[in-house]
């Protein structure tokens, strides 16, 4: 099976100097969840705000290296990124609904990507509310501000808002970080179905949500990759001693 | 017992201190509603001596007990409106450059100096008027430099630097989370400004604007300078922002020091005093119930699904 995403020699130094990604190697394939997991400050969330070039808003940073996607590199000059970014959707820690109501968030994306037709825009909304498990809790109140709902239900509207694009692959920055148990293992499930047609690749909560969630797991230290692999290998037989420490709660 | 003493004293201070935060509350308060009523007292005889229909009569000349206010509050209006459309649109403007465009040390460099425009003396900005502004606008083809237009232009400049400063303000506090969310799904920049910044920020934005109208509504001495103080009616015909006015402001400014304490004139001056007073009272009104009627708005949409 060939890579969805091909990372080579990835670095990336932010303007005050901090170098947050050294030379990084990552094959992620498709139709399975990756998880990016390592203590605070270890470059997860850098890594996954480079793959939708998010990392772009932020002048005089350093990047060298190679992201493809499919084969293509994100950052040749003739990519759209607004385009990119609809293929390569993100749902971050914190829930952000946007001023509107319910249904506007979910259409938001597709109405600036020009999709004027109501039709196309109510289906797509319930289908990703569905993809989501939202859809039986809010299908009567659509119109509502999105600011009502509660933070589980914020967050997975965040999610159906990024599925509403039909992306290719979903970015999640740590989903479930203020959320309680059982909006957690909510968005769990629902990550557990999206996976057979999306590549995930998720920054987790906890190393015990990486080995739930995870099928290839990547341990991530001071901007490094320790190690790659299955989730089943990497947490029960590390090769590395620092991913064994960090796993079995010796560092973190 | 003795931690019972301490506690005492403590909870006194406590008192003290609750008592000292509520009057200076509730004494914003008071003060607004002493001016209410010496405004009243004042000028409510001119409602009961003045004939209404002298009131709402066409000719503002006093000598003649002519009391008309409509030129007055047709020059308050046409120099306020004009102020407000050249003024918003070019604050809104600067502000989004400078909150979301503008390089960090342009930011940095321009806002203390745009603050700083809103502290030149009104008189100040009234003899730029005159020296400059009139002279261009007689150009232009008025038949006199001192015009509702040359007012508005002067307001309009008063109330810039409040607009701007309060908007970026307002668009500053808009989470980055919001653009980020937004441009995570594959909006440009400009539409994640227009679909998301400004409505996040529209709160504020509304009470930038109000701030705004409320400075160039009450400004009376450079307005004075500038607008040629004619207490008539402009006409369609010769253009209706091409003729000298006079203002409610200006008005009493101009007629308070001739005038005898306790006559009709005196009284009806004070009257002017509370249709501002009602006025701006309207406008503050009409902006709070916009700002709190946000997301009710949404609400009220028709569900699509």
């Amino acid at each position: 099976m060939t890579a969805k995403i091909h990372i080579h020699d990835l670095s990336f130094t932010y303007p005050d100097g901090t170098q947050a990604l050294r030379h990084i190697n990552l094959d992620i394939q498709p139709q399975q969840l990756f998880v990016l997991f390592g203590p605070s400050r270890s470059g997860k969330s850098t890594l996954l705000r480079l793959l939708n070039r998010l990392s772009d808003l932020l002048p005089d940073t350093q990047r060298s290296g190679d992201i493809l996607l499919d084969g293509a590199d994100i950052f040749a000059r003739s990519v759209n990124v607004f385009e990119l970014r609809r293929r390569v959707s993100m749902v971050f820690a914190i829930p952000t609904p946007l001023p509107g109501s319910i249904y506007d968030n979910l259409v938001y994306g597709l109405r600036m990507a020009g999709i004027r037709d109501q039709a196309t825009l109510d289906e797509r909304a319930e289908t990703s509310l569905r993809q989501a498990a939202l859809w039986d809790e809010v299908k009567d109140r659509l119109q509502d501000s999105a600011f009502a709902l509660s933070g589980g239900q914020k967050q997975r509207l965040c999610l159906a808002r990024s599925l509403a694009l039909r992306p290719e692959i979903i970015l999640l920055d740590n989903p479930t970080s203020g959320l309680d148990p059982i909006s957690t293992a909510q968005v769990e499930q629902s990550l557990y179905k999206l996976k057979q047609q999306y590549t995930i690749i998720m920054v987790p909560h906890s190393v015990q949500q990486a080995a739930r969630v995870g099928d290839q797991v990547a341990f991530l230290l001071d901007g490094e990759v320790i190690e790659v692999g299955d989730q089943s290998r990497i947490f029960v037989n590390p090769q590395d001693q620092r991913t064994e420490d960090y796993v079995t709660g010796r560092f973190g | 017992m003795t931690t019972s003493k301490a506690e005492n004293g403590r909870n006194l201070k406590e008192a003290i201190i609750e008592g000292l935060i509520w009057f200076s509350g509730i004494s914003a308060i008071l003060i607004i509603a002493l001016i209410f009523i010496f405004l009243l007292k004042e000028g409510a005889p001119a409602f009961v001596n003045v004939p209404i229909s002298s009131l709402l009569g066409r000719r503002w000349y006093p000598i003649e007990d002519l009391f008309g206010l409509l030129p007055l509050l047709i020059g308050s209006l046409l120099v306020t409106v004009g102020a407000v459309v050249i003024a918003v649109p070019l604050g809104l403007i600067t502000a989004v450059y400078l909150g979301e465009f503008a390089p960090t040390w342009q930011r940095e460099l321009l806002k203390p100096l745009i603050e700083v425009l809103a502290g030149i003396p009104s008189i100040v900005l009234g003899f730029l008027g005159w020296v400059v502004l009139a002279p261009l606008v007689q150009n232009m083809g008025a038949s006199t430099g001192l015009t509702a237009f040359t007012g508005a232009l002067i307001l309009a400049y008063m109330s810039l630097p409040t607009i701007i400063s309060i908007t970026e303000d307002a668009l500053y506090a808009v989470p980055n989370e919001y653009r980020d969310g937004a441009l995570a799904i594959g909006a440009t920049q400009w539409q994640t400004i227009w679909r998301v910044v400004l409505p996040a920020a529209r709160s504020g934005i509304v009470i930038a604007v109000m701030l705004g109208i409320g400075r160039a509504i009450g400004e009376t001495m450079a307005v004075m300078m500038v607008t040629g103080n004619a207490a008539n009616i402009p006409s369609w015909r010769t253009g209706l922002f091409f003729q000298p006015v006079r203002t409610m402001t200006a008005t009493i400014a101009a007629e308070m020091g001739e005038v005898a304490q306790g006559s009709v004139h005196y009284s009806v001056l004070f009257g002017i005093g509370i249709v501002l007073f009602l006025i701006t009272f309207a406008i503050n009104s009409l902006a709070t119930r916009f700002v709190s009627g946000g997301d009710g708005r949404a609400t009220r949409r028709r569900a699509q699904l």
